[in-house]
C-alpha cells in the first residue's frame, strides 16, 4: 500500500532540521507521498524507516531497462491511470514476432525491416523497438539456430526469447549474454527452471499465466527465487480481455501499490489481418501495455502506431513543439506568399494543413515561442515584433524570395506597425484570425 | 497473495440516445462504466458508426476516400442508398457542405430538398450536418430540421454562436442535437447548460468536443473526452452525460498522411493502407476515450473499427 503523508511523517526524525530543503519534516513527508521528493534527501532517517519507506515508495510499476546500448529502452515507472493526470512515462514498445521456423533469409529480411523502421516525427526518433523470437518449431536446436541469425542480423535490437522449454531458453539466452534480453518464459509448470536461467543470465523474465490470480501468485514465487525484473502476461489475447486485465493490473499497481502485479505488461496482439492487428494495438498503446508484440511491421502501420504512441505519451502539460525555421509548403517559388506563426505543434499542423488545402504554394515561418499558441505567445512576450523581425532577418529568406511581404496571424494584427518599423522595406499583411480562413484568404488574393 | 480485482462502481451514467424510426432505429450510450469496461457494469449499446455523405460531389476528398463511392457520389440519394444497401450502414451522416458561402452556397430550400430526397430513399437513421459556417448553418439547419420532421434525426452542429436557432429547430421537430465546442471541457459543459436552459431535453443531446486526427492534436480530443466521461461517471455531472461524438472522417482525410503518395515519402508506405489506418486508428483511440457515435468515410476503415468493436464487447 502507498503510504499517506502522515504515515510517512511518523517514520521521519521529526527534527525539522531543514537539511532536506523543506521547511519541516511534515512538508517533506507530503512531498514524499506525492513522489516529488526522495528519501535520500534526509541524512538522519533510520534504517528501519528506510526499509519501510523504500518498499512503499518504490515506483508502483517497476522500472526495467530492456536491451543495452543505444537501442536500450525503458519500461514501467507509470504513476497514473489517465494521461491528463500526469504524463505517461515510458512509451509502449513495439516488437515484431519472428518465428524460428522462418528461413535465414526471412529472418534477415525482418531484421532489415526493423533496422529500417526508424522515422523522425516532430523531432522524435520512432522505431520498432524489439524482436520477439518465438519457438514455433518446439525444437531447441532450431530455436538456437534462429537466435544466432537474429543476433547476427540485428545485433543492437533488444530481443524477447519466447519459449517455455528451459533447455531452449538456456542455450538461446547465452547468445544474448550481457544484452538484457527478455526470456518469455515462465509459467506455472516451469517457473523454477526459468527463474534460474533468468537469474544466471541477468535476463528479464517474461511470466505468463492464465488469469490475474495465477499471475500474481507466480510473480511472488519467482521473486522469492531472486528474480526482480519481470514483464507479465495475464494470458489475455482478445481485445475485451486485454482491456479488462490491463486495467486491473494498472489499478492494482497504482491505487493499491500491489507489488505482485507492479511490473510492465506484455501483450501478444498478432492477427492475420494487419489492419485489424493495428486496431487491437490501439488498445494496447492506450490501455497500459509496456510491450505490444505484432506479427508484421508494414511502414504504413508503423507510422500510424508510432504517431498514436507519441500522441498518448505526450506530456499533457508541455506542448509539443516544432523546430524554428521556414517551411516550404507545396512547390514554393520566389514569389510565393510568406506566412508566420508560432511553433506550437498543433498550430503548425493546422496552419500548414490549411495552406496545403488552399493548393497555393507558400512558405510558413515558424517562430520558436516555446510551444505556446500565437495569442498566448503574444501575451507572454514570446511572439513579439522584435523576435519576428530578428528571425526573418537572420533567416536570410529575403535572398530566396522576390518580394518583401510577411503575412501575420489576424490575432496579432496589433503587431503589424512595430514589425514594419523593425523590418525596414517589408510590407506586413494581416492574415485571417483562424487558420480555416486561409484558403479563402489566399483565393481572394489571387483574384 | 490472492488477487482480488478492484472493480469500480460509478454514481453516474451516460444517457442512452435513440435515433431513427421503426426497425432501423439504433441506440448508443447508456453505459455506467468507462468505455468497454463490460467487466464491472452495464454497457447496453455498442458504439455506432455513420457513413459520411454530402450534398455535393466530394471533389475535395482525396482520391482514396472518393474511390469507394465512384458512380454514386454525384447524387446524395444514390450515395445514401449505396451506404445503406451495399455497405450495410447502420446510420448515415449527410453533410450539407455545399451550403457553405465559399463553396456552392446552396440555399436553405436546396438543403431541405436534399434532406427530403435522402430520407425518402433510406430507412436507417440520418444525421444532418451543416457546413460549419455558424451563420449559414443557423438558416440551413432550421430548414433541414423541418424537412426531416418525424424521422428522429440528429441535427448538428450547434455551437456557441448559433445554438439558439438550431436547438429550437431540433426541439420543434423532435430531433436529437449535437452541441459542439472547441476542445475544452468547460466550454463543452457551458454549451450543454445553455442548450438545456432553453428547455431542450438534456437526454436528447450529443456532445462533440471537436475531433482531431491522429498526429494532429488527437491527444487533446482524447483527453477532453476522457475527462468528460470521468466527470459523467465519477461526479454524476448531468451536464456531462450525453454520449460523445467523433467526426473522424472529415478531420482525417485532410491531413498529409492520408494523401502524400508513397513515391514522395517512401518511408511512409502505401498511401491507401496508410489513409485507411489513419482513419481507423483515430476512430479506435476515440472509442477508448469515450466516443459512442463516429462519423467515418472509408469502408475499409469502418469495417476494421466494426470488427474491433465486436472483439471488445
Amino acid at each position: 500500500m502507498a503510504l499517506s503523508g502522515v504515515e510517512i511523517f511518523k517514520l521521519l526524525p521529526k527534527t525539522n532540521c531543514k537539511k532536506c530543503g523543506h521547511p519541516t519534516c511534515l512538508a517533506f513527508a507530503m512531498k514524499l507521498a506525492q513522489r516529488q521528493a526522495t528519501l535520500e534527501s534526509c541524512p538522519d532517517v533510520s534504517e528501519e524507516a528506510k526499509r519501510i519507506l523504500g518498499e512503499a515508495s518504490a515506483p508502483p510499476v517497476r522500472p526495467i531497462t530492456f536491451g543495452t546500448g543505444s537501442k536500450a529502452v525503458k519500461m514501467g515507472e507509470e504513476t497514473v491511470l489517465f494521461r491528463h493526470e500526469k504524463k505517461f512515462v515510458n512509451p509502449c514498445l513495439f516488437s515484431v514476432e519472428i518465428k524460428d521456423t522462418a528461413s535465414e533469409s526471412e529472418i534477415a529480411d525482418m531484421a532489415a525491416q526493423v533496422a529500417g523502421s526508424e522515422i523522425d516525427r516532430v523531432g522524435q526518433k520512432l522505431r520498432i523497438d524489439g524482436i520477439a523470437l518465438t519457438n514455433a518449431s518446439n525444437d531447441a536446436g532450431k530455436f538456437e539456430a534462429a537466435a544466432k541469425v537474429v543476433a547476427a542480423k540485428a545485433p543492437d535490437v533488444p530481443v524477447i526469447l519466447c519459449t517455455t522449454d528451459p533447455r531452449a531458453a538456456e542455450t538461446a539466452v547465452k547468445i544474448f549474454a550481457g544484452k538484457r534480453p527478455i526470456v518469455y518464459g515462465a509459467n506455472a509448470s516451469n517457473f523454477e527452471a526459468m527463474a534460474n536461467i533468468a537469474k544466471a543470465s541477468r535476463a528479464i523474465l517474461g511470466v505468463a499465466a492464465n488469469g490475474l490470480d495465477e499471475l500474481s501468485g507466480l510473480t511472488e514465487k519467482i521473486k522469492a527465487l531472486g528474480v526482480e525484473d519481470m514483464v507479465i502476461d495475464s494470458g489475455a489475447r482478445k481485445a475485451k480481455d486485454v482491456v479488462e486485465h490491463n486495467t486491473f493490473i494498472r489499478r492494482a499497481a497504482i491505487k493499491k501499490n500491489f507489488k505482485p502485479l507492479g511490473y510492465p505488461v506484455i501483450n501478444f496482439m498478432q492477427r492475420d489481418n494487419s489492419l485489424h492487428e493495428a486496431m487491437i494495438a490501439v488498445f494496447g498503446v492506450t490501455k497500459y501495455a509496456s510491450i505490444v508484440v505484432l506479427s508484421s511491421i508494414e511502414k504504413w502501420k508503423n507510422l500510424a502506431l508510432f504517431t498514436l504512441r507519441q500522441n498518448i505519451y505526450t506530456d499533457p502539460q508541455v506542448p509539443m513543439q516544432v523546430e524554428q525555421k521556414i517551411y516550404p509548403i507545396g512547390d514554393a517559388k520566389a514569389d510565393s506568399p510568406l506566412f508566420i506563426t508560432s511553433n506550437f505543434s498543433l498550430t503548425y499542423f493546422i496552419v500548414s494543413g490549411e495552406i496545403e488545402n488552399s493548393k497555393v504554394p507558400s512558405r510558413l515561418a515558424v517562430l520558436d515561442c516555446e510551444g505556446l499558441s500565437v495569442l498566448t505567445g503574444w501575451a507572454a512576450g514570446k511572439f513579439t515584433a522584435s523576435k519576428i523581425a530578428q528571425f526573418i532577418t537572420d533567416s536570410g529568406i529575403d535572398k530566396e524570395i522576390s518580394h518583401k511581404e510577411l503575412i501575420i496571424p489576424g490575432y496579432v494584427a496589433i503587431l503589424s506597425g512595430s514589425i514594419e518599423d523593425k523590418l525596414p522595406g517589408w510590407k506586413i499583411t494581416v492574415g485571417p484570425r483562424e487558420a480555416n480562413a486561409i484558403p479563402a484568404f489566399l483565393k481572394a488574393r489571387a483574384s | 497473495m490472492a488477487f482480488t480485482p478492484a472493480k469500480e462502481t460509478y454514481s453516474g451514467k451516460v444517457y442512452p440516445v435513440n435515433i431513427g424510426t421503426g426497425d432501423s432505429a439504433v441506440s448508443f450510450g447508456g453505459e455506467n462504466v468507462l468505455p468497454f469496461h463490460t467487466f464491472e457494469g452495464a454497457t447496453p449499446n455498442r458504439p455506432i458508426i455513420a457513413y459520411e455523405i454530402q450534398d455535393v460531389p466530394p471533389l475535395d476528398w482525396p482520391e482514396n476516400a472518393k474511390k469507394p463511392f465512384e458512380g454514386v457520389s454525384d447524387d446524395p440519394v444514390k450515395w445514401a442508398k449505396y451506404c445503406q444497401d451495399e455497405l450495410k450502414a447502420k446510420a448515415i451522416a449527410l453533410r450539407l457542405i455545399g451550403t457553405h458561402p465559399d463553396r456552392e452556397n446552396r440555399s436553405p430550400e436546396d438543403a431541405a430538398k436534399t434532406v427530403k430526397d435522402v430520407l425518402a430513399a433510406i430507412r436507417v437513421p440520418l444525421i444532418i450536418l451543416g457546413s460549419n459556417h455558424a451563420e449559414k448553418d443557423a438558416v440551413i439547419l432550421v430548414a433541414a430540421a423541418e424537412a426531416a420532421k418525424e424521422r428522429n434525426c440528429v441535427i448538428g452542429k450547434a455551437q456557441e454562436a448559433n445554438y439558439k436557432t438550431i436547438a429550437a429547430a431540433a426541439m420543434a421537430n423532435n430531433h436529437k442535437l449535437i452541441a459542439m465546442s472547441e476542445l475544452d471541457i468547460n466550454l463543452s459543459k457551458q454549451l450543454n447548460i445553455l442548450v438545456t436552459q432553453m428547455g431542450f431535453d438534456k437526454e436528447k443531446l450529443i456532445t462533440d468536443p471537436m475531433c482531431s486526427a491522429l498526429g494532429y492534436g488527437l491527444e487533446y480530443t482524447y483527453s477532453v473526452m476522457e475527462r468528460i466521461r470521468l466527470a459523467a461517471l465519477t461526479q454524476n455531472d448531468a451536464t456531462m452525460q450525453p454520449p460523445l461524438m467523433g467526426d473522424v472522417g472529415m478531420y482525417v482525410w485532410k491531413v498529409k498522411e492520408t494523401q502524400a503518395p508513397e513515391s514522395d515519402l517512401p518511408h511512409w508506405g502505401s498511401v491507401l493502407e496508410r489513409g485507411v489506418a489513419w482513419e481507423a486508428v483515430t476512430a479506435g483511440a476515440l472509442l477508448v476515450a469515450g466516443a459512442e457515435l463516429l462519423i467515418m468515410r472509408h469502408p475499409m476503415a469502418v469495417e476494421a473499427v466494426q470488427k474491433t468493436i465486436e472483439e471488445l464487447m
